[in-house]
């Protein structure tokens, strides 16, 4: 029941927000906040049940909820709770109140609605981190889209026609493919099993033929993709962040799209083990092309909107990334990643939000010198920037080199492509420092500094940031037996027991060439024991190296037409 | 494991001292804290007691815990002290612990005591509307005393984060540190943030060395996925014994560590960062830029000897890469005017001798010129901070002059400073470190004849750029007035500095001069002692001591011969066409900015400014198309009764028409 209550609590409270308008001018933004704080606590309150995280076996619901709703097409009213959702929840009820704190001042017209908005989408966000009936999933994943367009169309910026449009179409049409596949799915169970059903546990059981598979597979991938987003599915989202409002915008980044990376962690993976195996390195690919594409692009960038947006595609390919590399370090890098992404995100939007209520400016040309108008803007901005960046201590951090540290046994050749995206972060973050806050002052401007209010919300951040990224644990162990359902069961080659040495062959792969043990390296081995070795080596070596051209094919080729090769590369494959 | 045998021993012998090991980093950072959170409200008095207290103190503890440390020392070579679990999943755990043993010790030391001076002398040097007036071009004389705050927020930071690197136990931690020292150096050369040179300085130092860092990371990935660890003790030891030598894996690691060092201690072809850091306070130049956090690569690469030594390549590659910065720096440090940017050259050189020994496998030597350049180029910069202070920030050189008898006190500590660097034989600390190292390049089966007479040529041209600085700023005729010596507060560090330049070389006496090894036996703990080819007995040293001596001394009486009276010799070597071009090839850092602008700058800002959304032109394109198909279609709907009744007409035949066939 307590779920119903996480989700029914800022959908009750939307319509109230609405006609608070009428009784006093912030009666809106506090029922938003209560009834949002009312979701955080609750969280807080079973995150705190921490025996649970230690007790549950892998794969159990910590909580589950189910109501019959139409039987006739095996659709249940079917929730279920565990250490993910639970992180993603939390983070969703505390960004949320970060957006209306940071809209406080700027959204002046339509208040009401504004929050009932805000509430709506925040609710549907919810219900799509709980719901595992399919058909519920997707009924909240389009119950979040609506008002967020509303809140794009109405208080956007100057292009916010365009931008509201775009954003509509494109997690449209990613939901119509979406949608298509859940029926599908349904219907296969149908098929197999004589009644159609929407339900997770019964749809995880499903065997699917490789070619059905596989595209149902990508329809689901693609699905979330566009809400990650990756290139080539990213397009939307520049101007979309950048023409939303402030609280819109971190709304967007740091709660919406998390919503993508949950859909492909709780269902593109577990669903479909098989393709997976195939599609991994593709999904990788796009991962390094999309924190490369993204970074570059943020280089270029004169608006301080679009760059934080574009450094936002940057961070979602980590995601992608440790998302598919199959190992749990990659997986719980992926997770950390989600969460310090929409802290730091949120915040940076929220800076942004400032300066432009300021300067009545987004464009970083028009700024200069304001760290001695504004210090405490600026200091903060820094703080964030450096979050941004992946400066070690702060949550980011952890994400990324979890991420990098578990992605490289995968894909040695595409991790070390993401790691040069860090490069190419120092470089936009700086340039962004260097433009707004520093340099000469471009004109006596007096502009106000943060209110208390604002400069404590983003110190709170800023601690959660430390806090995360000197001490993880929390989030880690939380999603830890989530985490470990997600990774693939070991390659059929079991690599002999000897301790260390069975690894430097991954490492033979990186170079493409098998190494053999020599004979002085193994003194007190017999003989046998190392011709063994050097066998089963061998063996392992020529299939990994084949593996390799693959991968570097699949990202050279990166387009779609990469299928025949990747019949080739079944390197996790079970 | 070992480490925790390793603190339970320590209970059983009860050394308190050693518990409070975790207050060194804890109290600068504290200091920070504090300055960040509530330096605004804090008067500068405050803030400078916040600010030095906090290294003061941790300096006052490193005393206690390394006296209780070598209480105890041979025995218990190391301490361990874990402070929590940073990150534990099932694949990696890793903790926030720290490592003490002679190395760390060592640096530790170097970092508090020398940061502690330091700090005392930014104390004044960075106080008052006119010392910020003159320390700083135009701009920030609006600099008021959030700017003092700042200022000692981010030195305190950058404290804590240089002894998290030394004292980290494991390489991510390392890795934090690493990352720590960049960003204050960052922040630190940017300080007057209204100079848009000194920003462009600060990013170029912060990009160029990150991509140091990003291969260092890499190296971290690809020893994680072999090793399953990342503790550096472990971790070496798991390599020795799993990677036999020359192998593969161990050079790929070694050479991407390499870099990770080669773009902190600015060493080629990553060093061209340095001379713009020089854009920071003169006290950040000290600390940073000289004594501390450019050894960090030193300090790197000390810690994983284990490692360079599975890849004998990677060492020698180690030794040419030290050769050539420090030939190269020297040769820049010979024609630069800028006070600072020569000492920034000159600190490139002398890292580049501590490189060349770590290349010969002189693990110790290297680490002993890291010690006695710490003491005197840090005190060959506060000296020149004096000078600069004193003359209403000047930094030309070409504009200064005879301040030897208005700056006594200034002049004698330079030039016990450059005495130092140069090596004046017996007296100064750079002697008996700088023989070391040739001695080892000599002697060591990992170097090569050629590898010592280039650094014996280094010496020479030491000698030279060193004492043209101090013939050219305090001798000659006077150009600028200065105002004056400076107070207390700067004059104490700068007589501690010069009291440790002169002594801190009689830690280790070599064989022909007392044969006094302290140094060397108090390290050995750690760092193995250097081989050394057959035949070469005292005689052969004693030989390669008068070398290095002659050479040296040769270098510094070229120096008085071409500076001393006048420097007409020099004005028309320099006005030849070839001396002009080579002024300005040397001046420019030999046309390594240059090419790295055109190579990588220029096609970057290009890619970047052009490249522009080739997909969203895609999609744009797409509503662009449906969006003329729909103007294309509406004409149609003219309203005209006869045009329907054709196009129905024309429709139905061409059906018909279909169907027929």
């Amino acid at each position: 029941m307590v779920l119903w209550f996480l989700i029914l609590i800022p959908l009750l409270a939307a319509p109230l927000a609405w006609m608070g308008q009428q009784w006093s001018r912030h009666a809106a933004r506090w029922i938003a906040i209560g009834a949002l704080s009312i979701d955080l606590l609750l969280a807080l309150l079973l995150w705190s049940q921490d025996h649970w995280f230690q007790d549950s076996g892998q794969g159990s619901w910590l909580l589950e909820s189910q109501t019959s709703w139409i039987p006739l097409w095996g659709i249940s009213l079917h929730l279920g709770l565990d250490g993910l959702s639970l992180v993603l929840i939390l983070l969703t009820a505390f960004i949320g109140i970060i957006a209306i704190i940071a809209s406080w001042t700027e959204i002046q017209t339509r208040v009401g609605f504004f929050h009932c908005n805000v509430l709506l989408a925040l609710g549907g966000v919810i219900g799509v981190f709980l719901a595992i009936d399919l058909f519920l999933f997707f009924f909240f994943w389009e119950v979040m889209l609506v008002p967020m367009y509303l809140l794009i169309a109405i208080w956007g910026h100057e292009q916010r026609r365009h931008a509201s449009f775009k954003f509509f179409l494109f997690t449209q049409a990613g939901s119509l493919m979406l949608l298509v596949a859940i029926i599908a799915l349904a219907l296969l169970h149908q098929h197999a099993t004589g009644r159609p059903s929407f339900d997770y546990a019964d749809l995880m059981g499903l065997a699917l033929n490789s070619g059905i598979g596989w595209w149902l597979m990508l329809a689901f991938f693609i699905g979330f993709v566009v809400k990650l987003p990756a290139p080539p599915f990213h397009s939307w989202l520049p101007d979309t962040y950048a023409e939303a409002p402030t609280g819109a915008s971190i709304i967007l980044a740091g709660i919406l799209a998390k919503t993508g990376a949950y859909g492909l962690l709780r269902f593109t993976i577990p669903l479909f083990p098989g393709a997976i195996s195939e599609f991994a390195p593709i999904a990788m690919g796009l991962g390094a092309i999309g924190i490369l594409y993204g970074a570059v692009l943020a280089c270029a960038q004169t608006d301080i909107k679009r760059l934080v947006a574009y450094s936002s595609i940057s961070h979602m390919g980590f995601i992608l990334l440790g998302a598919f590399a199959g190992t749990e370090l990659a997986l719980q890098g992926t997770v950390m990643q989600l969460v310090a992404h929409g802290l730091s995100t949120g915040a940076l939007f929220m800076l942004a939000g400032a300066l432009q209520e300021r300067l009545h400016t987004r464009d970083m040309r028009q700024m200069g010198g304001l760290w001695g108008v504004i210090p405490r803007l600026a200091s903060m901005a820094l703080f964030f920037a450096l979050a941004s960046l992946g400066l070690p201590g702060l949550a980011n951090f952890i994400g990324e080199f979890l991420v990098l540290f578990g992605s490289f046994s995968a894909q040695p050749f595409l991790t070390i492509l993401a790691s040069i995206g860090m490069v190419m972060a120092a470089i936009y973050s700086l340039a962004m420092m260097q433009r707004t806050f520093f340099g000469r002052q471009r004109e006596t401007r007096i502009a106000p500094d943060l209110s208390n209010i604002a400069f404590g919300t983003l110190l709170l951040i800023a601690v959660l940031q430390v806090w995360l990224g000197l001490y993880p644990r929390p989030v880690l162990s939380t999603t830890m037996p989530v985490m470990g359902t997600l990774v693939p069961p070991a390659p059929k080659l079991t690599r002999p027991p000897s301790e260390f040495l069975p690894s430097s062959d991954s490492f033979a792969r990186l170079r493409g060439k098998p190494r053999l043990l020599s004979r002085e390296g193994m003194q007190g081995v017999s003989s046998e024991a190392v011709a063994k070795e050097n066998r089963l080596r061998r063996g392992v070596a020529e299939e990994s190296s084949g593996s390799t051209a693959a991968c570097l094919s699949a990202v050279v080729c990166y387009g779609g037409w990469i299928k025949p090769w990747i019949s080739t590369s079944h390197v996790s494959a079970p | 494991m070992n480490s925790q045998v390793a603190s339970q021993v320590n209970l059983v012998t009860g050394s308190q001292m050693l518990r409070l090991l975790w207050l060194i980093p804890a109290l600068p950072l504290a200091g920070f804290l504090l300055l960040a959170l509530f330096g605004g409200r804090l008067s500068r008095r405050q803030v400078a007691r916040v600010g030095c207290g906090s290294v003061g103190a941790a300096a006052l503890i490193t005393a206690l815990v390394g006296a209780d440390f070598l209480r105890a020392f041979p025995d218990r070579p190391s301490y361990h002290q874990m402070l929590w679990k940073w990150i534990d999943t099932s694949e990696m755990t890793v903790g926030v612990s720290w490592y003490l043993d002679a190395l760390s010790l060592l640096m530790v030391a170097v970092v508090t005591g020398i940061g502690f001076l330091i700090h005392l002398y930014s104390v004044e040097y960075m106080s008052g509307t006119g010392e910020a007036g003159v320390s700083a071009p135009a701009g920030r004389a609006g600099e008021d005393h959030q700017g003092y705050a700042r200022f000692f927020a981010y030195m305190n930071l950058f404290v804590a984060a240089m002894l998290t690197l030394v004292l980290a136990d494991n390489l991510l931690l390392l890795y934090l540190g690493w990352e720590g020292v960049g960003l204050c150096s960052y922040l630190l050369i940017g300080f007057w943030y209204r100079e848009p040179e000194y920003g462009a300085a600060a990013q170029k130092a912060f990009i160029v060395t990150r991509i140091g860092d990003t291969a260092f990371a890499v190296g971290l990935f690809i020893l994680f996925t072999q090793l399953k660890s990342l503790s550096i003790q472990q971790v070496q030891t798991l390599a020795a014994e799993a990677w036999p030598i020359g192998s593969n894996v161990a050079v790929i690691v070694a050479v991407l560590f390499l870099v990770g060092a080669l773009g902190k201690s600015a060493q080629l072809p990553l060093q061209v960062w340095l001379p713009d850091a020089m854009a920071g306070p003169t006290p950040v130049s000290a600390l940073i830029h000289a004594a501390t956090m450019v050894t960090a690569g030193v300090y790197l690469i000390a810690r994983m000897h284990q490692l360079f030594e599975l890849a004998p390549s990677v060492q020698e590659v180690v030794a040419m890469i030290g050769l050539l910065t420090l030939l190269l720096a020297a040769c820049s440090a010979l024609v630069q005017r800028d006070i600072k940017r020569v000492l920034a050259y000159s600190t490139m050189s002398q890292i580049g001798y501590m490189f060349l020994a770590l290349g010969v496998g002189a693990w110790s030597a290297a680490l002993f010129h890291f010690l006695t350049h710490a003491c005197f180029k840090a005190l060959l910069f506060l000296a020149a901070g004096s000078v600069i202070h004193s003359l209403g920030h000047e930094q030309d050189i070409f504009r200064m002059g005879g301040l030897r008898r208005r700056l006594p006190l200034t002049f004698w500590t330079f030039l016990i400073g450059a005495a130092a660097m140069s090596g004046v034989p017996f007296i100064t600390s750079g002697f008996y470190s700088k023989d070391w190292i040739l001695w080892s390049a000599w002697s060591s089966p990992l170097s090569h004849r050629w590898i010592w007479f280039g650094a014996l040529l280094g010496t020479l041209l030491t000698g030279l750029y060193s004492f043209r600085l101090l013939f050219r700023v305090f001798f000659g005729e006077v150009r600028t007035q200065p105002i004056g010596e400076p107070g207390v507060a700067m004059r104490v560090p700068l007589l501690v500095l010069a009291f440790l330049a002169v002594t801190v070389g009689f830690l280790e006496l070599p064989r022909t001069l007392g044969d006094l090894p302290l140094f060397s036996r108090y390290l050995s703990h750690v760092l193995p002692a250097i081989e050394t080819i057959p035949g070469m007995d005292k005689s052969v040293e004693a030989l390669v001591q008068i070398a290095v001596t002659f050479s040296a001394l040769l270098g510094m009486g070229l120096a008085a011969v071409l500076f001393l009276p006048r420097a007409t010799f020099v004005d028309r070597l320099a006005g030849t066409s070839l001396g002009r071009a080579l002024v300005i090839f040397w001046r420019g850092g030999w046309g390594f900015d240059r090419m790295y602008d055109g190579l990588i700058v220029r096609p970057w800002l290009h890619l970047t400014r052009e490249s522009g959304e080739l997909i969203d032109r895609g999609y744009e394109s797409l509503a662009v198309a449906a969006e003329s198909f729909h103007v294309w279609l509406s004409r149609t709907q003219t309203g005209h009764v006869r045009w329907y009744a054709a196009t129905v007409a024309v429709g139905a035949l061409v059906l018909l028409g279909l169907f027929a066939m």
